[in-house]
């Protein structure tokens, strides 16, 4: 692994997860420019055949031990440690998921390494190690040098989903697997007892065509009916980004993002949704996306195929007239 | 029972972010600082457990602008001692902000023993580690993060805690006392609390302080940033100009366009 560009595979209820291509896709491209393999590194128990997954790599390092059937962070993190001490990886990259968030901390803690979170893309350039941020809930990007070649251990990388497209790093073809052995210290303290699925909603938001989404600048859950009016003109399901399920106005069915659902529709109107990062993992592969917010510089504009400043409670009852206005004209004609 | 809930500052992003001069921070003097959004989570949640099972709550903070009006509120709402870490310098990374709260609860009277240590999962500004798991390490305690929900168990030597996974999936873990949680969200939304109560909490409170220790040298490796801007997202939506009931007709003309309805 020394010099090698690591990703840091996640397996989750048996299968590789779809961030973990992503990640290894941008993995692929820093370790080709940086001209060192890319080394996939597998915690888990008794799911060695999952390293098949794993083609985009050069190399799969495979760490099995019991206590890695869940991923609990700080026995993953002392797992990859122990694997990673005496090698000197250039850097690891880590997803940024609910899976895998934290374990990217502790490694760093544990190796005395760097650790850059936040991280949309990672270039080499003149042998030094960059890395763009995307902070500040979407607002701020910084460039971030991650780690010299002789600094002290791995840059340690955490990376949001969506880096780059699934697809490109999703290669299932034999690759050398190495095992690693580990000693791990079964404390006892943290258990998973039971998976809790998710109540089936009144929607499936997945099978949605076209999806009204609303979030802070909802402002009040009794301007709720006003994106209900809208939604039921265009055909479609409302849901909501995190503050709103927070709040209650909309149940954990109707969420969309990191802890809800990944959704595709043909289009999505956002209405008062800053943009956060975790919002935008859920909905951008949307066909057409549309967003309103009174904040020109909301990031939500940064993936919105059409855009409007403006209050989005104002906006929800014009739209809404302009609808039926129009399907009005077209059974006229 | 005794919770121990971490506090910090982090700009609020509704207002305008500025770029400092040498282009690599933000303007500390142009912020508008507030109770990092998961933070005020994990106060909740400590207040929750405050009102099921009784708890003393101990309120933690590092020393930053508005800091002394979000441990006024948290007096306020009901947590039984307010504390700041003060003497910081200025522009601290969030690993150096876990290494002060580290140090704050080794050496002040009273912080340990903590049954339970709640903190926000992520802040916008964690770009070089989270704190939770940190502190967690420091103090050889167990760390669960992405939590949305804590029960006692009868016992009071462990807590089932709520973890959210991807798809809506949940995950119920049971946690042995003492632990250190990483809250995304309270089981409710942080209660409101009447600005007159917060005016008698500054009357009434006293706020601890807490002078900082010098970090140890060469304990945390550095990170560079080499460049900061705004984020400048107008540039990839095509963005429509005028009253509501203008920019409606247009966006309508282009779905109908479209086939959308």
């Amino acid at each position: 692994m020394t010099g090698n560009i690591c990703v840091l595979a996640e397996q989750w209820r048996g299968q590789i997860t779809e961030v973990t291509y992503e990640t290894l896709a941008l993995g692929r491209e820093v370790a080709d420019q940086a001209g060192v393999p890319l080394t996939a590194i597998l915690p888990g128990s008794h799911c060695r055949e999952l390293a098949r997954f794993l083609g985009a790599a050069d190399a799969v390092v495979y760490i099995d031990h019991p206590l890695l059937a869940e991923t609990v962070p700080q026995t993953c993190a002392e797992a990859v440690a122990q694997a990673m001490a005496g090698e000197r990886p250039r850097a690891l990259l880590v997803p940024l998921t609910n899976i895998s968030l934290g374990i990217g901390t502790l490694i760093g803690v544990r190796l005395g390494a760097p650790v850059v979170n936040f991280c949309r893309d990672i270039r080499v350039a003149d042998g030094r190690l960059l890395a763009d941020c995307v902070m500040y809930g979407g607002k701020i990007e910084a460039t971030v040098e991650a780690g010299a070649p002789s600094g002290p251990g791995p840059a340690i990388l955490g990376i949001w989903p969506g880096a780059r497209q699934a697809e490109k790093g999703r290669a299932e073809r034999e690759v050398p697997v190495t095992d690693a052995a580990v000693v791990l210290e079964d404390t006892g303290a943290i258990r998973l007892c039971r998976y809790i699925e998710p109540e089936a909603g009144d929607v499936d938001l997945t099978k949605q065509e076209v999806l009204v989404a609303v979030g802070r600048g909802l402002q009040d859950r009794a301007n709720l009916p006003l994106a209900e009016e809208l939604a039921r003109a265009l055909g479609g399901a409302v849901c909501g980004s995190r503050p709103v399920i927070d709040q209650g106005w909309l149940p954990l069915s109707r969420q969309v993002g990191k802890s809800g659902l990944t959704v595709k529709p043909k289009l999505y109107v956002a209405l008062g949704i800053s943009g956060a990062p975790e919002h935008i993992e859920g909905m951008k592969d949307a066909a057409l996306i549309v967003a309103v917010n009174s904040d020109p510089q909301a990031p939500i504009f940064s993936v919105a195929h059409y855009g409007i400043v403006g209050d989005a409670v104002e906006t929800m009852p014009a739209l809404t007239a302009a609808v039926e206005a129009r399907k009005a004209a077209g059974q006229h004609a | 029972m005794h919770i121990l809930v971490l506090l910090k500052m982090a700009p609020d992003v509704v207002e305008d972010l500025e770029i400092a001069p040498g282009g690599k921070a933000l303007d500390l003097d142009c912020l508008r600082m507030i109770l990092s959004e998961s933070d005020d989570h994990a106060l909740e949640q400590a207040l929750l457990l405050k009102e099921r099972h009784g708890a003393k709550i101990t309120a933690l903070a590092l020393d930053a602008p508005e800091v002394d009006d979000a441990l006024f509120t948290a007096a306020a709402k009901g947590a039984d001692r307010v504390m700041k870490v003060v003497g910081m310098d200025p522009g601290f990374t969030t690993r150096e902000a876990a290494r002060y709260f580290s140090q704050a609860i080794a050496e002040e009277p009273g912080l340990l023993p903590a049954d339970l240590i709640l903190t926000g999962v992520q802040a916008i500004d964690d770009l070089d580690g989270l704190v939770a798991p940190i502190v967690a390490d420091g103090l050889r305690m167990p760390y669960l993060g992405i939590v949305t929900g804590v029960a006692l168990e009868a016992s009071a030597q462990a807590a089932r805690a709520i973890k959210e996974y991807p798809a809506g999936v949940r995950g119920e873990f049971l946690v042995q006392l003492p632990a250190v949680l990483g809250i995304q969200a309270a089981e409710k939304p942080p209660r409101y609390v009447p600005v007159a109560k917060v005016r008698a909490a500054m009357k009434s409170v006293k706020i601890e302080c807490s002078q900082a220790l010098t970090l140890a040298d060469g304990g945390l490796p550095l990170v560079g940033v080499v460049e900061m801007k705004r984020n400048e997202p107008a540039g990839h939506a095509e963005m429509l100009e005028g009253k509501p009931d203008q920019v409606s007709g247009q966006l309508c003309g282009i779905l109908a366009e479209r086939g959308l309805f």
